[in-house]
């Protein structure tokens, strides 16, 4: 049996971590209601563009922009986007799992290329020796709008240059602080679903041209998604980590109820001796 | 209501308006343009410009830094980069950025890459300066 200080001890290092737990739980519960009002504040804008997009599709040919036209899917490149930090319970192993899926899925059939976002995707990548495209750490340090922009620049300019032939993303969408769902979305070449029904739909006027349009309006819509899964993500981010911390500081009250028990056990059974110790003695000197 | 359109105003961060209005003028990359009710269905890009609605007798401005606007069937929606109401633009805030936008002009060469993006950004303080200005004349 472990000693009577071996075990305060322990009780003293585990009450420690508790406290941490807690504040991160805290931390975090205070960050992800932060972060649902910006996917909140963000969704108008995203519908808005949806639907602005469909309305386009509906009168305007896919080839009249490469970034409509699909290409026969030889090489793929895969946008991850996990997180900067960890102790967020199964958050960024489960989106390393969901891209390690897609990878296997396609192997053999198609080239793969990777562009991940966070340190914690790059770190997994890296150790296995995976060949990244692009790579973002301290995502958290920028807004997200910058890096937005940046990624889409990017990724876009990769598929124009044929160097990809469509571009998907996988991020955590954000259902509730107690579950979010990697998903995967096709970001490149934009699609919109056609809606065949709306026949006579009346031609635009556009302003500059259509051309000119086309060019403004496509990298922003790839923007704007890449925009919005980096607020899922990290609202989803934060929920998990809340969640997490909650079970490892009632894990921690726990366990601390359990050594207080083995405590006082110790500390009776060490009087008990004791009182033993002293009675015989007692008795041998008679 | 046939005689109304219904203005949609959203950037990224917000919604900012969905109401009924009777007219609405904004800031076109041919020029400004109006819309009134029974406009044809229009999409154009938006330069940085002031971006004003009418509701009965009150009219309101607002500063918005590019971005798409589409007309179709009396409803008119503005997807803005960011846009702002003629009171809460921050004056100061406009001010300090022209002046960084014109020292970062006068440094750099006009075949720079950077001169473009300095230009825009004196654009979007000088809109909204001007429509500060209005508002405050008024």
């Amino acid at each position: 049996m472990a000693t009577l200080k071996a075990i305060r001890k322990r009780i003293g290092s585990i009450r420690n971590t508790q406290q941490i737990t807690k504040a991160m739980k805290m931390v975090s519960a205070a960050k992800l209601r932060r972060a649902q009002e910006a996917v909140l504040a963000a969704r108008p804008y995203a519908e808005k563009m949806a639907a602005l997009l469909q309305n386009l599709s509906a009168r305007v040919a896919a080839e009249a922009h490469p970034l409509l036209t699909a290409r026969e899917e030889k090489k793929v490149l895969l946008l991850l986007l996990t997180a900067d930090r960890g102790l967020c319970g199964g958050y960024n192993s489960n989106l390393i799992r969901a891209a390690e899926g897609f990878l296997r899925s396609q192997r053999g059939e198609k080239e793969i290329q990777l562009a991940v976002v966070g340190r914690k995707g790059v770190d997994y990548f890296r150790r296995r020796k995976v060949e990244m495209a692009e790579r973002y750490i301290n995502i958290g340090s920028r807004p997200a709008e910058e890096l937005a922009a940046e990624l889409a620049e990017k990724l876009i300019a990769r598929f124009l240059q044929g160097e990809c032939d469509a571009v998907y993303m996988l991020y955590s969408r954000f259902r509730s602080a107690l579950s979010q769902v990697p998903t995967m979305e096709k970001l490149v070449p934009v699609a919109a679903e056609k809606d065949e029904g709306e026949g006579q739909a009346t031609e635009y006027l556009y302003e500059p041209g259509l051309e000119a349009l086309l060019s403004s309006l496509l990298p922003k819509v790839v923007e704007v998604g890449i925009y919005r899964a980096l607020l899922e993500a990290s609202a989803s981010e934060h929920g998990a980590r809340m969640t997490a911390m909650d079970s490892a500081t009632s894990n921690a009250a726990e366990m601390i109820s359990t050594l207080t028990l083995q405590m006082n056990r110790a500390r009776q059974a060490s009087i008990t001796k004791e009182l033993l110790e002293v009675v015989s003695t007692a008795e041998a000197l008679k | 209501m046939a005689d109304k359109i219904r203005l949609r105003l959203v950037t990224p961060s917000r919604l900012l308006l969905d109401e009924e209005v009777d007219e609405a003028t904004g800031p076109g990359a041919l020029g400004e343009f109006g819309v009134l009710p029974k406009h044809i269905s229009f999409l154009t890009l938006l330069e940085a410009g002031e971006m004003s609605y009418k509701q009965g007798t009150d009219q309101h401005r607002l500063a918005i830094s590019g971005g798409y606007a589409e007309v179709l069937d009396d409803v008119m929606t503005v997807l803005a980069n960011a846009a702002e109401y003629a009171d809460e633009i921050d004056v100061e805030r406009a001010g300090d950025a022209r002046d960084r936008a014109e020292k970062r002009i006068a440094e750099l060469d006009h075949e720079d890459k950077e001169f473009a993006a300095a230009e825009a950004a004196l654009r979007r303080a000088l809109v909204r300066l001007q429509v500060a200005g209005k508002e405050a004349r008024k």
